[in-house]
């Protein structure tokens, strides 16, 4: 019921955006934020959720998710993709546009917004192509797509290549103020890798991808973002070199922002090896050694890496966490590794995953909780969401930090069971996730 | 050490695994620790005791690590001029097939000092030996009959 109260007792409310972190009550009326307060008297015919021993937070932001509606519905729908969310604490989706048709017109992002409306659980905004059909050729119809509603601009797995076009479209977008999130891959250094390069590509005889794939475009993205003054923000960022050009760019005044995934954060190329720490490198391989699920793009890094990138998010020359969550069937990841999809299914874990940063002491809580809410509200330029502020959108996470849970693939709401972390242990859980004022999930206690 | 022989792996660097070029290989436990890398041939030869050559994948030019398969032969070609620098009594070998005169001299590889013909022919039984190992129980998981 949406227009039933609902007062959330006792729970330790984290607000970035108010720099709130302390035990409070939060009352929800009528889909938005009505209070918070310390203690807050139960309203009449109010729905009380105890949230003593629980975090309570703004409902969390991802910037980069693939819904991958229309066109495969076998790996994902706004339904099926909507609802994993709600159970990872997202409470809105930016939908990339690789999508079949891709997203390069309004009719595309019309029809993503009323499934939305009509299907999903949670806020989708839907991001529009930078160019048509994701070919790289021509600049899309940014006006028109801004217009029917995207907030921003993506290629998505395919970088804008040629680097006039992508001059251009900073320039074009600037003029709505929106931003271009670039998948930065030098494709003559891709090489058709399959995973970082290094000693463990060498060992399974894999075709790797160096960090200079990346790192190349990156500094390309951060050039022109100076010369025209246009937004850019670089998707997925997994490398000690891109944290570095991105710190120096920002301490230039470069409007450059970045994003890091859950795994990027947490492990390593290992995962290859279908393992999840820094052991065993020398091991005989197995039949788990060709572990297709931990196969993404960028390539799971090292560990010098990961460090890298965790010291940049608490940091904040990392702006934001975003999932990459990609989900795929089965069948496109039980095949040789060269075959396999690239891509890890994410919104289920997200939050377990990173909240071991916080648990291990390297990022406190309250950063990582900015990073999934009031930073990614922020590149959005919104006010309304992110926050549990006064009038804002009673968007809400209900989680507990120390829950710990394993990981069980086959009970994800999201269609993708790809992950390289079935079977692991994670130090966090979402008990319930509020979007526009009503309950849209909650855990079974 | 390999198998009691210190071995040199030598190549052009656009030929040779990346993490074997940089600090990796020092990684404790690393098993190409002990292998000596290098990328000049007659460094290479000097004082071997055995000289492998390997079939150089003709499709490595057109993919951008070769300039040309001319300058591969005359930088790295296995000939006489560069086996007067290994140990009089060194053994050349090649696991075949061969390109003759790209990665060995047709002179080197049919000269006095090559057991290639010898290295095929065991290579046949070592095979056998492989399969047969692979499709037969460890002697411990044998069950008396």
């Amino acid at each position: 019921m949406k227009n039933q109260p609902i007062l959330i007792k006792g729970g330790r409310v984290i607000d970035p955006a108010s720099s709130h972190d302390a035990k409070a009550d939060v009352l929800i009326k009528n889909g938005t934020i009505a209070s918070v307060a310390k203690t807050i008297a139960v309203p009449d015919g109010a729905r009380v959720i105890d949230a003593s021993n629980l975090v309570v937070a703004p409902g969390f932001i991802d910037l980069h998710t693939h819904l991958r509606e229309p066109g495969f519905e076998d790996k994902e729908t706004v339904a099926t993709g909507t609802r994993a969310a709600a159970k990872g604490g997202f409470t809105t989706l930016c939908a990339m546009p690789n999508t079949k048709p891709p997203a390069d017109n309004p009719a595309t992002i019309d029809y993503v917004l009323r499934k939305a409306r009509e299907e999903g659980v949670v806020r989708v905004l839907p991001i529009g192509c930078v160019t048509k059909a994701s070919a790289g050729k021509e600049l899309a119809e940014m006006g028109e797509l801004a217009q029917a509603g995207a907030v921003a601009f993506s290629d998505d797995g395919n970088p804008v290549s040629d680097d006039n076009l992508m001059r251009q479209a900073l320039a074009y977008a600037s003029a709505f103020d929106l931003p271009i999130s670039n998948h930065c891959e030098v494709d003559e250094l891709f090489q058709g890798g399959v995973m970082n390069e290094g000693w463990v590509a060498t060992r399974l005889g894999l075709r790797g991808v160096p960090n200079s794939a990346e790192e190349v475009m990156v500094a390309r993205d951060i050039s022109l973002a100076a010369l025209t003054g246009g937004r850019i923000h670089l998707a997925h960022i997994s490398t000690a070199g891109t944290v570095e050009l991105v710190r120096r760019a920002k301490e230039q005044g470069i409007s450059v922002t970045c994003e890091v995934t859950p795994h990027h954060l947490t492990i390593t190329e290992q995962a290859v090896l279908g393992r999840l720490d820094d052991n065993g490198a020398f091991d005989p391989l197995d039949i788990d050694s060709y572990n297709t699920y931990a196969k993404v793009n960028p390539p799971l890094r090292t560990r010098k890496d990961v460090d890298a990138v965790v010291q940049g998010l608490k940091d904040g020359i990392i702006d934001i966490i975003a999932t990459d969550h990609a989900p795929h069937n089965r069948v496109d990841k039980l095949c040789p590794m060269p075959e396999a999809a690239f891509g890890i299914s994410v919104l289920e874990t997200a939050l377990g995953s990173v909240l071991s940063l916080a648990h291990n002491k390297t990022v406190g809580l309250p950063r990582i909780v900015e990073a999934l809410t009031s930073a990614p509200a922020a590149i959005l330029k919104r006010t309304d969401i992110g926050t549990l502020k006064k009038g804002a959108q009673a968007d809400v996470v209900i989680f507990d930090p120390d829950a710990s849970w394993t990981v069980d693939p086959s009970k994800f709401a999201s269609k993708g069971k790809n992950t390289p972390l079935g079977g692991a242990t994670l130090k966090g859980l979402v008990t319930a996730t509020i979007f526009n004022g009503s309950v849209v999930y909650e855990a079974k206690s | 050490m390999k198998a009691g022989a210190q071995v040199t792996l030598c190549a052009p660097p656009t030929l040779l695994p990346p993490d074997f070029l940089g600090s990796a290989r020092q990684q404790k436990g690393h098993p190409f620790a002990s292998v000596r890398i290098e990328t000049n041939v007659e460094k290479a030869v000097e004082g071997a005791q055995v000289v492998m050559a390997l079939r150089l994948q003709l499709e490595r030019q057109r993919s951008g690590h070769l300039p040309s398969l001319r300058e591969y032969s005359r930088m790295y070609c296995i000939n006489p001029k560069r086996m007067e620098l290994a140990r009089p009594d060194a053994l050349v070998m090649h696991p075949g097939p061969m390109n003759e005169g790209i990665e060995i001299d047709p002179e080197v590889a049919h000269g006095a000092r090559s057991v290639i013909e010898e290295q095929v022919t065991n290579g046949v039984a070592v095979r056998m030996a492989l399969l047969y190992s692979i499709v037969t129980p460890a002697p411990s998981e044998r069950r008396s009959s």
